[in-house]
């Protein structure tokens, strides 16, 4: 095996944080490079190094051993290095061809666009990727798969050598990943050089051959992927460090909060299911964690029960009432609350006060509350700053002024104030430094001892097996397994998460 | 403004910097400014935009748009001369009401916030872009107002003793403590409008949803009504104005208020406002209608050319535009 690519001792450093500590990364020519790791291992940060988004602290990249700079997504690409993201990047309202080649249109001698020479070449590319995609199609028309294919011709058009993909597999079928499959081998066996990102063990054993993997910023090891298994990676990846455990007592447990009962959720426009008979109960008292890989339904669950997606089939009941498809106020006042996923986008106004933030939920039927009552408000946050540890020097200044945990905390202070009896938290620990990881454990145990129902979304093995009394794994819209107690294990988490 | 920095300070006050510097500028340049006649007849002027623009602030807060005011206005003047001219008329009844002024200026007024609440409903129930819908309701209330008498005007709105509805002009020309009703008009508005925005509920979640739509839904805060509501009473405010001009005109013609929808967003937009939503204040928005009149009053008074005043109005306002994206520049750097 020849090395095509290496990165000998990254290091990246943001304030405060240490995104990659003294990593190594060796890429080989023509095979499938699989990079692994928790979420927040550096995978991330390691491939905005390598495509020029990012640069590095310190430490040096070589192409085929000679330094390689990568100051800019120019560089990277001139030196035949480019990337597809998860979220892909893309114009739905404009053809295959016109994709392919945007910002890089191919002209005539009027300097108009070449659309003929285009759409050629764009058949060539299919015909190399051996897929059957019509040039002229709309890329909205395009199945999610097919639009990734557009995506890895558009790659390969700007004659990239050395391709990146970051979890290509997330939003898949699985026909669809086959087929992406025989696209990548396809592509080794004409010379590009590929390196995959992705959480699916399963799929990595398939597809891979040499895995490197992450944690903790660092780097752990490299070996050849038909040496190891799954176990094996299971145990690089999360290692021995663990969060203080902060389960709740047995005897806490109590009364039937939540159930839900023979959930479906389609996906729009397709025939499969978001949500595909989903059953379970939660109870007072209870931490309830849903695990499971990106896609597998955990925030559409949540947002069902929340009043957010009404296009579902199936029943929910709260303390055995029967919820009826009402607004979101209305699911607030009959005490649940949901802790979104996405913090900037669906937990805070950016532009207003922590106070207001704070309050911001609070549902009350008279009419005297029309009216704000300063006192009250102000003696109601000093107890919510005071009760969740948020650091703030004046609960009048913008939220944005506060760090990510503390603004975590904020989000989670206004849900409090709805006084709920079920509390749902969507990966509540995510872009939180450990410290205020640990404390938002800690405060969710307070609460389930207070007897509320917590449920808790996360993808991160250590923080589920810390916190929750019971998991159900999640996995392709489908409850895989219920683990209680002793079943509780890293291995049985990753197995049942596979589907 | 406590551990605020002075840089800061000062760009929280610019408006009303600019505000004091103006008028100081016209106080020593042009004689006439500072006589007490011509500063009731420039805040006069202002009460009328800043009317409107307490309404569209509201309309802007939560990151829409309100194009229809100026439309209302004429056709909400149209209404009440056509109620004082020729009465109600109820033709299968053979009937005609004649209504007391008092009535008539409620009648007027509802019809405002009427039409302000059927924008609220196209825009939250039907998702029509603000833009489109208040850009349509422009269009159909001006042509209810020329639909009234014909494209004609209801001249002399004086009322009849014998039918009960004189009385109409005082609202335009009667004083209080020797300022005219007009001002105290907008000196209430102003101050309920304040404590709407910063005591209340309602306030508070027209913020949040300028904010960030996704989160208020999600905190429970009902988007589709305080965002209905908003245009309400910015139709509301409309009508108000409608009723004002007509009483001071004593007539009532139907292409009053034609573009007065543009000088209410300026206003709005000098005051600080964001048309992203969110940030914003009743406060700037008066001193925004302020700078706004005095300008035009003081450029009237040195003898400006009409021409260049609309030149050097235009600029002020994108100035101010200008200025306020440096100062987001640097709230960020001073976090």
């Amino acid at each position: 095996m020849k090395k095509i690519l290496e990165a000998k001792n990254i290091n990246k450093t943001y304030p405060g944080v240490t995104a990659l500590d003294n990593v190594n990364f060796n890429i080989y020519e023509a095979k499938v490079n699989v990079l692994v790791g928790e979420n927040g291992a550096g995978k991330s940060t390691l491939m905005k190094i390598l495509s020029g988004v990012e640069k590095q602290t310190s430490g040096e990249l070589f192409l085929n051993d000679k330094i390689l700079k990568i100051n800019s997504t120019k560089d990277a690409e001139q030196n035949s290095i480019g990337i597809i993201h998860q979220e892909l990047n893309f114009f739905p309202n404009l053809s295959v061809h016109e994709n392919i080649f945007i910002a890089h249109e191919i002209l005539n001698a009027q300097k108009t666009i070449n659309t003929k020479k285009q759409i050629n070449l764009t058949k060539e590319l299919m015909l190399r990727l051996k897929q059957d995609i019509n040039p002229e199609s709309l890329l909205e028309s395009l199945r999610i798969g097919q639009q990734q294919i557009v995506e890895i011709a558009k790659a390969l058009q700007k004659k990239t050598q050395i391709l990146i993909m970051d979890e290509p597999s997330s939003a898949l079928s699985k026909n669809e990943v086959l087929v992406l499959f025989d696209v990548i081998k396809e592509l080794t066996n004409q010379g590009v050089t590929i390196i995959y990102i992705s959480h699916k063990l399963e799929e990595i054993m398939q597809i891979g051959d040499v895995i490197t993997v992450l944690r903790d910023s660092k780097f752990i090891c490299e070996e050849k992927i038909s040496k190891i298994d799954i176990p094996w990676i299971t145990e690089q990846m999360v290692g021995k460090r663990s969060f203080e455990s902060v389960n709740v007592a047995k005897s806490n447990i109590g009364n039937k909060i939540l159930e839900a009962k023979s959930l479906y959720l389609k996906k729009s426009k397709s025939e499969e299911y978001l949500l595909d008979d989903i059953s379970f109960d939660s109870k007072s008292g209870e931490i309830l964690s849903f695990y499971g890989l990106m896609g597998s339904g955990r925030t559409e669950l949540l947002e069902i029960i929340m009043g957010l997606n009404k296009d579902f089939d199936g029943s929910i009941y709260l303390e055995n009432n029967k919820l009826k498809q009402t607004s979101i106020s209305k699911r607030i006042s009959n005490g649940i609350v949901l802790v979104p996923e996405d913090r900037q986008g669906q937990g805070l106004v950016q532009c207003l006060s922590v106070l207001s933030n704070t309050l911001l939920s609070k549902i009350s039927k008279k009419i005297s509350d029309f009216f704000l009552k300063s006192n009250q408000e102000k003696k109601a946050v000093n107890n919510a700053i005071d009760y969740l540890g948020i650091k703030v020097s004046n609960f009048d200044n913008l939220i944005t002024s506060l760090s990510g945990g503390n603004q975590q905390k904020v989000v989670i202070a206004k849900a409090l104030e709805t006084n709920p009896k079920l509390l749902m938290l969507d990966e509540p620990t995510r872009g939180v430094d450990i410290g205020a990881k640990q404390e938002i454990f800690y405060i969710m145990k307070k609460l389930a001892d207070k007897g509320l129902s917590i449920i808790f979304v996360s993808s991160e093995i250590k923080e589920v097996l810390a916190v929750a009394d019971r998991v159900l794994v999640l996995a392709k819209g489908k409850i895989t397994k219920e683990l209680i107690g002793s079943e509780l294990t890293e291995d049985s988490l990753v197995k049942y998460s596979q589907g | 403004m406590k551990g605020m920095t002075i840089r800061a300070a000062l760009f929280k006050l610019r408006a009303f910097i600019a505000l004091i510097f103006i008028f100081s500028f016209f106080a020593f340049t042009a004689d006439a400014f500072l006589s007490s006649t011509n500063l009731i007849i420039l805040t006069k002027h202002v009460a009328i935009n800043a009317i409107l623009a307490i309404g569209m602030t509201f309309v802007i807060l939560t990151a829409g748009i309100d194009l229809s005011v100026g439309s209302i206005v004429g056709l909400c003047g149209m209404i009440s001369g056509l109620l004082i001219d020729k009465g109600l008329v109820l033709e299968f009844f053979n009937m005609v009401i004649y209504f007391e002024v008092w009535v008539i200026v409620i009648i007027s007024v509802a019809i405002g916030f009427i039409f302000g609440c059927i924008n609220g409903v196209i825009i939250t129930r039907f998702s029509v872009a603000p833009f489109i819908a208040t850009l349509g309701m422009l269009y159909v209330a001006r042509g209810f107002a020329l639909l009234i008498n014909d494209g004609a005007t209801f001249p002399n709105l004086i009322g009849k003793e014998e039918l009960n509805n004189t009385g109409f002009p005082v609202i335009g020309s009667g004083t209080f403590l020797s300022l005219p009703y007009t001002i105290w008009v907008m000196f209430v508005l102003a101050i309920v409008a304040v404590f709407l925005t910063t005591k209340t509920k309602f306030g508070r979640h027209m913020y949040a949803i300028g904010g960030n739509t996704k989160a208020a839904n999600l905190s429970g805060v009902n988007v589709n009504g305080v965002t209905l509501l908003t245009y309400g009473l910015s139709g509301f405010c409309a009508g108000v104005v409608g009723v004002i001009v007509t009483s001071q005109l004593i007539s009532s013609h139907p292409a009053t208020g034609t573009t007065w929808e543009l000088n209410a967003i300026a206003a709005v937009v000098l005051g600080g406002t964001s048309l992203m939503g969110g940030r914003g204040s009743v406060g700037g928005t008066i001193i925004g209608a302020f700078v706004i009149g005095v300008l035009s009053n003081g450029m009237i008074l040195e003898g400006v050319s009409s021409f260049w005043q609309r030149v050097i109005m235009g600029t002020i306002i994108v100035l101010a535009v200008m200025i306020d994206q440096l100062q987001t520049k640097f709230i960020e750097k001073d976090n």
